[in-house]
């Protein structure tokens, strides 16, 4: 059976000893400190730092084996099955982390002369022309550092745009569907809208009723994705559509759940304006344990006067850097976007090519419905909204009658599946689904591993719930540590979010409050 | 290459078609494309896209390689460009780490126990940041300093009640611009204060005229923009905290080895540019947003962005470590969230983790003295040159600074051509940034540049002005 190593690896402020060294940085020539002399007096006396920063003391090969043993303490999409919904956890090629760290772009100042980074803005350029290619729109925006932070520039544009319109004081409300990602209601938010939450119908789509009901002239846009978070196509999204751009807001696209329609539908045929990709997500790069993603923004013609600056453009001879937008909403950040991140998109497109890319896609639904299929067999399970549809990228199940019969809840499950070595899908979520477990496997993973998934989930239901429920509501068992106080780590009495907090309430009372 | 689509692709294992007819029978289906019979008949596309074939992976490397061939950098010419993102070295040991595929491939810690090596080290960067800048808590991570910047200001707002901004005069153009963004759809204005002609320093006596009891909070950035050093450090404070209002500090964290820390003088909140702290330039991205600030739960609970905390097990046996305060963020409080941001920069953060702990407390402060000794170096030589003013400003510069070229008669664009013919990049045009400054540029200079590399610049802007 799987065990994750477990190095009982002590914080490094705890680690090493006063005066050793693990790197010198180059010293200024001796030349340069006799011309300049003494460096303490350069600085004024008050704005000296007095006491050192109390950062670790590590030999080299003491930092390297530290975080060694913590990397050996965490579980990739590269160990296993990594199924979480709406994350489209895929493999992630190793050529293109060769071509993402060479000094060809790691070495770049984002405002070197044009002539020196041709090579670097063609790419970006070529890149925005095939993400515009795959998703329908007319042009596309890589400053977007996530998925969220496009979202926000999506909704800075609809702001822009009803601005533009003279509108932007009565749209002041954008339309979200009541299974949506939590990023869309708090883009909505931080662009200063109000959110109007819409409820899904029996299919699990979007209520057209219900969406008929809240539209109105204070209606900005409305924010879907599409398949939604229960995998399942939007079917009315034509009438969808309509209802919105007669009303005149916006539509804008989750791109969260592109996986499944690569080179088979666009967004922008369905009539969305405005587009986010997760490139993290749909396009292969690594995840980082959080990130750097990147979340480019498609948008149709009307809009893309008020994308950010810079655009890149060309002339024919040379890639250009354009500031010269009047209408642009200004930036959302420095420079031009994760450019590193989005190198390695680029790669991962040309590896599969428009065949490849479709591919990816089908597979991506294949396995979901496969799972899907097989797991609806499990007692306990349930697949909530329109069982015989079939779903998309992503099956969400419901442990609801599992949690009755045995105690076993959806957190339960998760956990125990990390015993068998496997990282467990998305849970609690879409709202809409009580004990929701949120199963995305994308196309990365071969049969034999949706198989074992599919032996260990029946195996903790069927087997371990209802016959030795402890197993699993202690679980994990195999993992670097048991379960976790999560509340402990929120609570005022015990809060330490860094370490010098920590030893102020390790001092603050006569017994530790962590044991 | 077109039998190439033909085979199973290398990156989907079930592309096989023996394994396709397989689960298409478990799923009992003819065809995929069963499975998409509920998409309309009007969005499916008739013909394919206009995309490239696929590539071989060799083929795609010496593509890409190819067009990148085509980009000159620090490697091929000494380059005097920073302005919010700097060249530093960055030791073989972080990218030895960061590459290292189970920090690499994992996705946010939702489940911590499987989590512990990416948790911790979350922890320690987080941690080491508080040492560095001498506050109580940071998050761990986000997008850069401009957006953090952004950020900072929404919090400030919340925290305060209030909905206006004062800013120094000397920013970086695009951060304001940023900061301009972020602020504008929460009714947040924004206000810029001035600074003294002679010294670069914020005026105080401009500051004590725009503050008021409407400030939620006054920003300063130490190094500023143009690399000179703030030493009014607790005058600001002190009119920040008399009216009320949060004192926000940008801060450059290699500078943070010798120059006091804004923990130091009372600052609320901390934000910043952790890319110089072990990961590359990347022509502008990834970068590392800093966000930090004191041990007042008033500003924790409206802290942006995921924060590690330490707990311990269920069982009370071991300590451990997960995502703490998840009720401020969209996936639980959606539109009442403190911000959307989700994904951020995790592995930077990591990077900078290991970068922070190889130089220790001792490499901090080497780190800053070679900058220091090496910039100062280059704006004593460029001064000698007749036609040049560098700096601009009085004040002490830590790594980047002004040089002003009004008396040569030469535009800053000119000489950065004649620079670039001699192989030379020369520092940022800011004349059209800062029209009051003339014909100025900023250059940088950090551990990397050697003397050599100086003093060609040194001669070769001798010779170019000599021929004006």
């Amino acid at each position: 059976m799987f065990r994750q190593a477990n190095w009982n690896e002590p914080l490094i402020f705890n680690l090493g000893r006063s005066g050793r060294r693990g790197h010198i940085p180059p010293k200024a020539e001796e030349e340069i400190v006799k011309s300049v002399g003494d460096v303490d007096a350069l600085i004024p006396e008050k704005m000296r730092r007095k006491n050192k920063p109390r950062l670790p003391e590590l030999s080299e090969a003491e930092v390297m084996r530290h975080f060694l043993h913590l990397s050996e303490m965490n579980y990739g999409v590269d160990s296993g099955l990594y199924p979480l919904g709406s994350c489209t956890m895929k493999y992630n090629p190793k050529v293109n982390e060769t071509l993402a760290n060479l000094e060809k772009v790691n070495m770049l100042s984002p405002y070197q002369e044009e002539s020196t980074v041709q090579g670097i803005l063609e790419i970006l350029y070529k890149l925005e022309q095939l993400l515009a290619e795959i998703t329908g729109t007319h042009e596309v925006c890589l400053q977007p550092a996530a998925g969220a932070h496009g979202e926000f520039l999506g909704t800075l544009l609809m702001r822009a745009y009803h601005k533009f319109n003279g509108e932007s004081e009565k749209r002041c409300e954008i339309i979200v569907p009541d299974s949506a990602h939590g990023t869309n209601p708090a883009s909505a938010a931080m662009a200063g809208f109000n959110v109007v939450v819409v409820p899904s119908d029996d299919d699990g789509c979007m209520s057209l009723g219900a969406l008929k009901a809240v539209v109105s002239e204070r209606t900005a846009g409305l924010m879907i994705t599409n398949p939604n978070t229960l995998g399942i196509f939007e079917r009315n999204i034509d009438e969808i559509a309509r209802i919105i751009h007669e009303a005149g807001g916006l539509l804008y696209y989750d791109g969260a759940n592109l996986n499944p329609l690569l080179c088979k539908v666009r967004p922008g045929d369905m009539g969305f304006d405005i587009v986010h990709i997760n490139i993290h997500k749909t396009f292969g790069t690594p995840h980082g344990g959080g990130g750097p993603g990147a979340g480019p923004v498609g948008v149709s013609e009307e809009l893309a006067k008020f994308l950010p600056v810079p655009r890149i453009v060309f002339d024919g001879k040379k890639y250009r850097l354009d500031y010269d937008r009047p209408y642009s909403i200004g930036k959302i950040r420095g420079f031009y976007g994760n450019v590193a991140v989005l190198l390695r998109a680029y790669a991962y497109i040309l590896s599969l090519g428009v065949e490849g890319l479709k591919e990816v896609a089908e597979v991506s639904v294949l396995n979901a419905n496969y799972l899907m299929k097989r797991l609806k067999g499990v007692r306990g399970l349930t697949l909530p909204y329109n069982s015989e549809k079939p779903r998309k990228h992503e099956c969400v199940f419901s442990a609801k009658t599992l949690k009755r019969e045995t105690g076993v809840s959806a957190l339960n499950i998760a956990k125990r599946l990390l015993d068998y070595g496997l990282h467990p899908p998305t849970i609690y979520f879409p709202l809409i689904v009580e004990e929701a477990l949120m199963i995305e496997p994308t196309e990365a993973f071969e049969k034999e591993e949706l198989d074992r998934f599919y032996d260990a989930l029946k195996k903790i239901c069927e087997e371990e719930a209802y016959k030795n429920p402890e197993i699993v509501l202690n679980a994990p068992h195999n993992t670097t540590i048991p379960r976790l106080d999560e509340v402990k780590a929120s609570h005022p009495r015990t809060m330490a979010l860094s370490w010098r907090m920590y030893l102020k309430k390790l001092g603050r009372g006569s017994s530790n409050p962590y044991m | 290459m077109k039998t190439l689509n033909r085979r199973a692709h290398p990156y989907i294992p079930n592309s096989l078609p023996e394994v396709k007819e397989e689960m298409m029978r478990e799923i009992g289906i003819k065809n995929i494309e069963e499975l998409y019979s509920d998409v309309p008949q009007k969005y499916r596309l008739k013909k394919p896209l206009n995309l490239p074939e696929a590539m071989s992976e060799y083929e795609v490397k010496r593509h890409v390689e190819t067009l990148l061939s085509k980009n000159k950098t620090y490697a091929d010419m000494p380059i005097f460009l920073g302005a919010g993102c700097w060249p530093h070295y960055v030791p073989a040991v972080v990218r030895e780490i960061v590459q290292r595929s189970e920090f690499l491939t994992s996705y946010t810690s939702y489940q911590p126990e499987i989590s512990q090596g990416m948790l911790q080290a979350l922890f320690e960067y987080q941690s080491m940041i508080c040492e560095l800048t001498g506050m109580d808590v940071a998050n761990c991570s986000m997008y850069d300093w401009a957006s953090a910047l952004g950020e900072a200001a929404r919090m400030a707002a919340r925290v305060t009640g209030r909905k206006e901004v004062l800013i120094p005069k000397i920013i970086h153009p695009e951060r304001a611009l940023t900061l301009q963004v972020y602020c504008e759809p929460a009714g947040i204005d924004i206000k810029k204060v001035g600074y003294d002609g002679e010294t670069g320093q914020l005026d105080l006596g401009d500051l004590r005229k725009k503050i008021s009891r409407e400030t939620a909070a006054v920003f300063i950035e130490n190094p500023s923009y143009l690399g000179f050093i703030e030493a009014q450090v607790d005058e600001v404070a002190q009119e920040a905290h008399t009216h009320g209002a949060l004192y926000i500090v940008g801060v450059d964290p290699t500078s943070l080895g010798v120059i006091r820390p804004p923990g130091d003088y009372a600052a609320d909140i901390v934000v910043g540019e952790a890319q110089p702290l072990g990961n590359f330039m990347n022509f502008g991205g990834p970068l590392l947003g800093i966000m930090a600030c004191r041990d007042d739960t008033d500003l924790i609970r409206q802290m942006p962005g995921r924060i590690i905390g330490m707990t311990t097990t269920v069982d009370g046996s071991r300590e451990g470590f997960c995502m703490a305060l998840q009720t401020r963020e969209q996936h639980i409080r959606r539109e009442k969230a403190t911000s959307n941001i989700c994904s951020n920069e995790a592995l930077c953060a990591i990077a900078s983790a290991v970068y922070m702990a190889l130089l220790g407390p001792e490499g901090m402060r080497e780190l800053g003295e070679t900058i220091i000794y090496k910039a100062n170096y280059a704006m004593k030589l460029l001064s000698k040159i007749d036609g040049v003013k560098a700096p601009v400003f009085s004040s002490t510069h830590f790594k980047e600074f002004t040089v002003n070229f009004d008396e040569s008669g030469l535009s800053v664009k000119e000489i950065n051509k004649r620079l670039l013919r001699r192989q030379i990049h020369g520092g940022k045009d800011i004349s059209k940034e800062f029209p009051e400054l003339g014909e100025t540029a900023l250059y940088c200079v950090t551990e990397i540049h050697s003397k050599s590399e100086i003093d060609r610049l040194a001669e070769a802007l001798e010779e170019i002005l000599a021929k004006r």
